[in-house]
């Protein structure tokens, strides 16, 4: 390898660290976004003299560029702020489908027998950028709402996942490349269909990690320094992700993966028997007096103010009950939204201040001094079920101590379970009132009500 | 093993202990914004789909290096365009307000 190339993939990488370290913490974050994006442009600028060209190769290569530019860059800045974690699933998929293609092809260029230390990182690349494409695109499905979000289950599940899991460790073995692409398609589109709504960003961030080790193989086909080391940063550093985020649900990333969500057919029979319990409905009136003296508000959001695009309706209703000399703050559930960081996402932009977005272990002593906690679109995260029923699969998983308020007012659709699938005790408390419909509407109902109050 | 494999697979192991150390301390709200941006980072395989694609010349090799590019440069614009728009929001506030105030 030419020396010069050497030492720009050499400052490539080192921008790559740099970029991932400032991107880890707030103040640099969107700096090291640029410096990561520099690292990418010195990389491939000096790959093209490395290379020598056929005319067909040039133009594909343009084309490629061209049709690939324009689709990431519109899908990129048309996408809704709520609709993020699947366009990042998206963006990942896209990437590990390269890996495996660029693999293949290079398999292809081996011949009949190509030796196994050529052969095997192809191989693996092939396999595990083939399970990422299908992974993120079921997971994008899902999030879009094109698939049910509740678990698939079926009888016998847990030993076909195992058979997928052998069979697919088979065909790595047996260097059958591409014959195995189909194959592991197909195990893991089922072992992804298995997961829940609720596990999609961890199970997104593993494929992300896949993505990266599928281009690290690339790069040992392909001799390009480069390609080893970003992604094996990405497959280390997502890895790591991945467990801090099952870690942030209060869920091992085994139990993730493994289906203890398996067990909620059984939940769901042993609560439909109470489902005739009375709930108490309250109106807008009410419920504005309510609030509007109160001394301390917390609200809790969650993704169902995501989907109703009501950060900007929620906002007014808090500014509107500052005024009246109501504390008001937002308890953060780390998994709140879709993704870990997705609601202080979502709050930012509806320009919420900073100060009164508090994270779970910072708010949860407050909520017993709280006089309202009004749950907007959020279920799962307040379930008392999390603390109090072992056989629950959200069992263990830290909640916000919204029970604790001395009122809870929930604003819902619908009774509808959440993302677990699994009914809410709180619900039915005495202390709650229920308030029906779409949560932007509500809010606006309220907003009204509140200024009338 | 030949020495370029070992020098490439040394590469690799000292990768995967920096990856790990570098982002051992993100805060939640940042996890999201990370994985975008590793995200972004895992498409520098358009360098390979271009290493391929270069010297295409059956309609096989055309496809394949064809459809890679196409894949590995929406990774690339895509990641980063997008984390780049989670990120502005974080950092509005300050820069927004003064103008918004006035």
């Amino acid at each position: 390898m030419n020396l010069l190339i050497a030492l720009a993939y050499l400052i490539a990488a080192v921008l790559f660290i740099l970029g991932l370290k400032q991107l880890s913490s707030p103040k640099g974050a969107r700096n090291g976004n640029f410096t990561a994006a520099a690292g990418m442009v010195i990389a491939i600028g000096a790959t093209i003299p490395l290379l020598h060209f056929t005319t067909t190769g040039l133009i594909v290569i343009v084309i490629g560029v061209l049709i690939g530019g324009a689709v990431g860059t519109f899908g990129a800045r048309m996408v809704k702020m709520t609709a993020i974690p699947q366009m990042v699933a998206l963006f990942n998929g896209v990437g590990g489908g390269a890996a495996a293609l660029v693999a293949v092809s290079e398999l292809l260029s081996f011949g009949s027998h190509p030796p196994f230390a050529e052969a095997f990182p192809s191989v693996f690349s092939i396999v595990i950028g083939s399970i990422s494409f299908a992974g993120s695109m079921v997971a994008f499905a899902k999030l879009q709402e094109l698939m049910t979000g509740t678990p698939i289950t079926y009888p016998g599940q847990q030993v076909v996942n195992g058979l997928i899991a052998a069979a697919i460790i088979g065909f790595v073995i047996a260097v059958l490349a591409i014959a195995s692409v189909p194959f592991s398609f197909v195990g893991l589109m089922v072992l992804a269909l298995v997961l829940g709504g609720a596990d999609m960003p961890v199970v997104i961030s593993l494929l992300n990690a896949f993505t990266g080790l599928a281009v690290a193989a690339s790069g040992f086909t392909l001799n390009n320094f480069a390609l080893i080391v970003a992604g094996t940063l990405v497959g280390a550093s997502g890895s790591l992700l991945t467990k801090l985020m099952s870690d942030a649900m209060g869920r091992s990333l085994g139990n993730v993966l493994f289906g203890a969500f398996g067990q909620v057919k059984t939940g769901a029979a042993a609560v439909a028997g109470k489902e005739t319990r009375s709930v108490r409905a309250g109106n807008a009136e009410d419920l504005a007096t309510l609030l509007a003296y109160s001394r301390r508000v917390i609200i809790v959001p969650g993704y169902g103010l995501a989907v109703a695009q009501a950060q900007h309706a929620v906002r007014e209703l808090a500014e509107l009950l500052e005024k009246r000399g109501v504390e008001v703050n937002y308890a953060i559930h780390p998994v709140a939204g879709r993704m870990p960081g997705h609601m202080n996402v979502l709050l930012a932009e509806a320009n919420v201040p900073y100060e009164q977005l508090k994270e779970m272990d910072e708010i949860n002593g407050e909520f017993k001094d709280a006089d309202v906690a009004l749950v907007v679109g959020a279920n799962d995260v307040v379930n008392p079920a999390a603390r109090s029923s072992p056989g629950s699969p959200i069992y263990g998983m830290p909640i916000l101590n919204a029970d604790q308020a001395k009122n809870i007012v929930f604003m819902k659709r619908s009774m509808r379970p959440g993302f677990a699938g699994i009914d809410n005790d709180l619900l039915y408390d005495s202390k709650t009132i229920m308030f029906f419909g779409d949560a932007k509407d509500s809010l606006t109902k309220l907003v009204n009500a509140v200024k009338a109050a | 093993m030949n020495s370029e494999l070992l020098n490439e697979f040394t590469f690799f192991i000292l990768a995967i202990f920096v990856g790990i150390e570098v982002i051992s301390k993100v805060p939640t709200i940042l996890h999201t914004p990370l994985m975008s941006g590793t995200n972004a980072i895992h498409g520098i395989i358009l360098v390979g789909a271009i290493v391929i694609a270069a010297g295409a010349s059956s309609p096989l090799t055309i496809a394949l290096g064809l459809v890679a590019v196409i894949l590995a440069t929406t990774n690339v614009v895509g990641g980063f365009v997008v984390t780049d728009r989670m990120l502005e929001m974080f950092k509005g506030r300050q820069a927004a307000k003064p103008p918004a105030s006035k």
